[in-house]
């Protein structure tokens, strides 16, 4: 599939990468030789030089026989029009990233209808979704909801002294009266789709999915469950900040925003009266431990520069804050986070990236069953998808235990009329379901895609 | 360094090569010679060496920059001459290993300098003919750029290796994919090959010729069947010769622009118009310089166009000897060596396209100091041209100097005059084949020591290459070891 990417920031070569990767056919628009000639260097798409709202520039990036065109640049404005303008020139598809929170209102749609963009994209807006939930179930590192939050996977990062280290995953259920399936663990390099017979060992990534409530069931059954978090410190007042804060603070949590810049505190005190915003360099250890570093349940660390969310994060953590979570863009840092006892990290433009290739996905699978949700877990290794079971699908109505899969898949989850179902081998699937899929080392687009 | 992924793709070159070899070996057996036995134990021997460097070198560690794409080039050319000269040797045509790799050499970096007498070419046998001429077909489009249109790589920086090969300032893509890229320019190189092939059949050539001239043709090599060259056959033949070479000088670029029908802006290419009018210019030249050598208009603008589309496309085919020509058209066709045709082409020289930003950047000199104030962009094809672009070319032919003195310096040390030895060299180095004097187009090179034909070997590669993937390989700054990384 054809795909031009407008815009080769920090989004814009995650994304590069990702569909690269899939196999499609890329080209990236940036008006900085430089950073196309790194882009071309080392991912394997064409260039084109040159203003993505030029429809001189747009051509030559052939944008007549482009199926999507995704216009990431740093300005919302110049997302519209370029999307507009590829649009006309003959794209079928339009993705644009519109980030301002005046643009995120009820206007959005009205734009998106009048400008013909297919679908808009809000990573800060993304990423304040996904640490509201986690902030909501702290004992986790990651929380990802398919189907309305009917369903979900989180991950957990087995401790030493953890009551799973050296379990079988066999004997977990007869130990545990929640209903979960693991349905996936990392070790170090390693991505495994576990069967019974696996055990766990500390310092494993382990991926548990159920329903929340179950979940929340479980980690009390374990006995690392900790309560929402609700006194919330956040360092850095950009918008991720501005919309977890809106988020958190409509749900009554005492929230306070530490940022340095006098004229965005006036702004965010403006736009957010129920939230505290301090204006002191979070860097400023003295200014933390005076606004309650102390007596706060989560610190985030949101600024646009990763060192900084990283060494404040550590600090955090030294001070026995009980949740830090620490947003870093650069994938090669993430590692060092982790190796620092920095558990959770947020990468918003790892979340887009996801959308984006879940997008992608179902327009190439246009017939049959086509992925719904998908999230990439541990360095892309683990896939877990959503599809929704449609008629003409071969295997539907047979038991899974007769049912033959690929190596390394896993069917996780079932949700019918609302209702989740942990499967076994004698449920089976029916018209309508919504299945979530977990898929080690490999790529499905298609549900049929899982049979052997 | 990524040592292991440079052996690994030297192994898939050799792969590659070893069945690009079944192709004279199967001539060679449809003809019934005997010496199709010297293709087999070649084929044999680089599939063995191919299957254990690629075998023992399976890369754990994908990425490599620049410097390895460079010295994965330069390698490959070398180790390809290497083997690719084997079967001279072990048939006895070309008993000497020098002689034999100046001929591969000569054969890959498509310059069609030969070391080989008429007599002798015309009594060697077909099979080696074949690989001869194949050899140049090979080189022209590159080695590499087969093997990444066949050969599935996973890695974007495969980039490096086609940069490193293919000749011109700026290297871009055709399409998106690298592989669909490669894919392309060799079936446009296949498609216009299969119509030369079609159209000297039509003229009454065979089958066999037909091949090895459309051979020497695409790749804008210029080795022949004959000791004369061309110079025998009709000149419908010979009309034919000259417009493919010229075709195989353009850009291939222009070709996929008008495949897709963005036929305005094939033609709107500066460099391709600057390549019409130094053709035309030269070709007019000649022609009213020999009009008194030669009976008949057309016959001297027929001699003329297909001398000068020979030259400047670096394909070295003759159809007179143009030794006795007057000094005004041998200095011209002595020019038009260096230049050579267009980026992006089979054909060698400094190319059109950095003769035309070098005057480019003389003439926004020259307004500098005019206007010392006065803000210059230089543009190209219709866009500016980075100053990082112009600064290579500028270093390029500084460079291309300094090589073209060292290697004349050497040739110095030959009992020849200086018109022998500099045309010698401008041939070699430009990737043209024959030059003047002695080395005309009815002379050779037997006449040099083996130190002289070494380093005009060299002197082939460095022009084929562009001179720095050959550098960096000697370069101990890009041989350091990399660390392995504990996990």
């Amino acid at each position: 599939m054809k795909i031009i990417v407008n815009g080769c920031g920090k989004v814009g070569i995650t994304l590069l990468e990702s569909l690269v990767a899939e196999g499609h056919d890329v080209v990236a628009i940036d008006n900085n030789p430089r950073v196309l000639s790194e882009v071309t260097n080392v991912y394997d798409v064409m260039g084109v030089c040159g203003n993505g709202t030029d429809s001189d520039v747009l051509l030559e990036a052939d944008v007549g026989n482009a199926e999507l065109m995704v216009s990431v640049t740093g300005s919302d404005e110049l997302n519209m029009l370029s999307c507009f303008l590829a649009k006309r020139l003959g794209a079928k598809y339009t993705i644009a990233r519109i980030r301002n929170p005046e643009y995120n209102d009820k206007s959005l749609g009205f734009m998106r209808e009048q400008l013909d963009i297919s679908l808009t994209l809000n990573p800060e807006l993304m990423a304040a979704r996904e640490l509201f939930n986690i902030l909501k179930m702290p004992s986790a590192a990651k929380v990802e909801t398919f189907s309305a939050r009917n369903f979900e996977i989180v991950e957990i990062k087995l401790k030493p002294d953890s009551a799973l280290d050296g379990m079988k995953i066999m004997d977990m259920r007869s130990k545990f009266k929640a209903k979960f399936l693991i349905s996936a663990v990392g070790r170090g390099e390693d991505a495994y789709i576990p069967d019974g017979n696996f055990v766990l060992k500390s310092g494993d990534r382990v991926y548990i999915s159920a329903t929340s409530n179950e979940i929340v069931k479980l980690l009390k059954e374990m006995g690392i469950q900790q309560k929402s978090a609700k006194k919330i410190m956040i360092f850095g007042g950009g918008k991720l900040a501005f919309y977890l804060a809106k988020k958190l603070s409509e749900g009554n949590n005492a929230v306070t925003i530490i940022e340095k810049n006098p004229t965005v505190c006036e702004r965010l005190c403006e736009a957010l009266p129920k939230v505290t915003i301090v204006n002191a360099d979070g860097t400023d250890q003295e200014a933390l431990l005076e606004e309650g570093l102390l007596s706060v349940d989560a610190f985030v660390s949101l600024t646009g520069m990763d060192e900084q969310n990283i060494l404040m994060s550590a600090y955090a953590h030294t001070m026995s804050v009980p949740k830090i979570i620490t947003k870093i863009n650069r994938q090669a840092l993430m590692p060092l986070a982790e190796s620092w006892g920095l558990d959770t990290v947020i990468s918003p433009k790892m979340t887009v990236s996801d959308v984006l290739v879940r997008y992608a996905r179902a327009l190439e699978n246009s017939q049959g069953s086509s992925v719904e949700t998908l999230y990439r877990l541990m360095d892309d290794k683990v896939e877990a998808l959503e599809f929704i079971a449609k008629d003409g699908l071969d295997f539907l109505n047979v038991p899974f235990k007769d049912l033959s899969l690929k190596p390394n898949i896993l069917i996780a989850g079932i949700i019918r009329d609302r209702k989740t179902i942990i499967p076994s081998g004698e449920d089976m699937l029916l018209v309508g379901d919504k299945v979530v899929v977990f898929a080690a080392n490999q790529r499905i687009n298609n549900l049929s895609d899982i049979k052997r | 360094m990524n040592r292991r992924i440079i052996f690994y793709m030297l192994g898939q070159i050799l792969k590659v090569e070893a069945v690009l070899m079944s192709l004279p070996l199967i001539c060679s057996l449809v003809y019934g010679e005997k010496n199709a036995i010297s293709f087999v134990i070649t084929i044999v021997l680089a599939l063995a060496l191919g299957f254990l460097l690629t075998c023992l070198n399976k890369p754990k560690d994908k990425t490599f920059f620049a410097k390895e794409g460079f010295v994965i080039v330069a390698l490959s050319w070398i180790t390809l001459s290497v083997v690719g000269a084997i079967p001279f040797v072990i048939s006895g045509a070309i008993p000497n290993f020098i002689d034999a790799f100046f001929e591969t050499v000569s054969g890959f970096t498509t310059t069609g300098a030969t070391i080989l007498g008429g007599k002798e070419i015309e009594t060697m046998s077909k099979g080696l003919l074949f690989w001869r001429s194949f050899t140049h077909w090979i080189g022209g489009m590159g080695i590499l750029v087969l093997v990444m249109a066949i050969v599935p790589t996973d890695s974007g920086r495969s980039i490096h290796i086609i940069r490193a090969e293919m000749p011109g300032p700026i290297i871009g893509k055709l399409v998106p994919k690298l592989k669909s890229t490669a894919k392309i320019l060799y079936l446009i190189y296949i498609c216009l090959t299969l119509l030369e092939v079609v159209l000297l059949l039509c003229g009454g050539m065979n089958l066999f010729e037909s091949f090895v001239h459309s051979f020497g043709t695409a790749g804008t090599g210029g080795f022949g069947v004959k000791g004369d060259s061309i110079a025998s056959y009709s000149p419908y033949l010979q009309w034919v010769i000259t417009v493919f070479m010229l075709i195989f000088g353009v850009n291939f670029n222009i070709y996929y622009l008008v495949l897709v029908r963005k036929i305005r802006t094939a033609f709107k290419s500066e460099e391709l118009w600057c390549y019409v009018g130094i053709v035309i210019a030269a070709v007019a030249l000649v022609t009213y310089n020999i009009r008194n050598l030669v009976d008949g208009f057309w016959e001297t603008l027929r001699q003329s166009a297909f001398q000068v589309a020979s030259i400047i496309t670096t394909t070295g085919y003759a159809t007179t000897d143009f030794n006795l020509w007057p000094g005004l058209s041998k200095g011209i066709l002595l020019i038009l060596m260096f230049i050579g045709a267009c980026a992006g082409s089979t054909a060698g020289g400094i190319k059109v396209s950095r003769i035309v930003l070098l005057f480019k950047r003389i003439s926004a000199n020259l307004r500098h100091m005019i206007h010392p104030r006065g803000a210059e962009a230089v543009r190209f094809e219709g866009k500016k041209v980075e100053n990082e672009t112009l600064n290579g070319v500028l270093v390029y032919f500084a460079i291309y100097f300094v090589c073209f003195t060292v290697i004349l310096i050497v040739l110095l040390f030959e009992p020849f005059d200086l018109e022998t030895n500099i045309s010698a060299v401008a041939a070699c180095f430009n990737n043209v084949g024959p030059g003047l004097a002695l080395v005309g187009p009815m002379g050779n090179y037997d006449i040099f020591s083996h130190l002289s034909k070494i380093v005009l070997s060299v002197a082939m590669l460095l022009g084929r290459l562009e001179i720095y993937p050959l550098i960096l390989l000697f370069s101990p700054a890009s041989w350091l070891k990399r660390r392995k990384i504990k996990k």
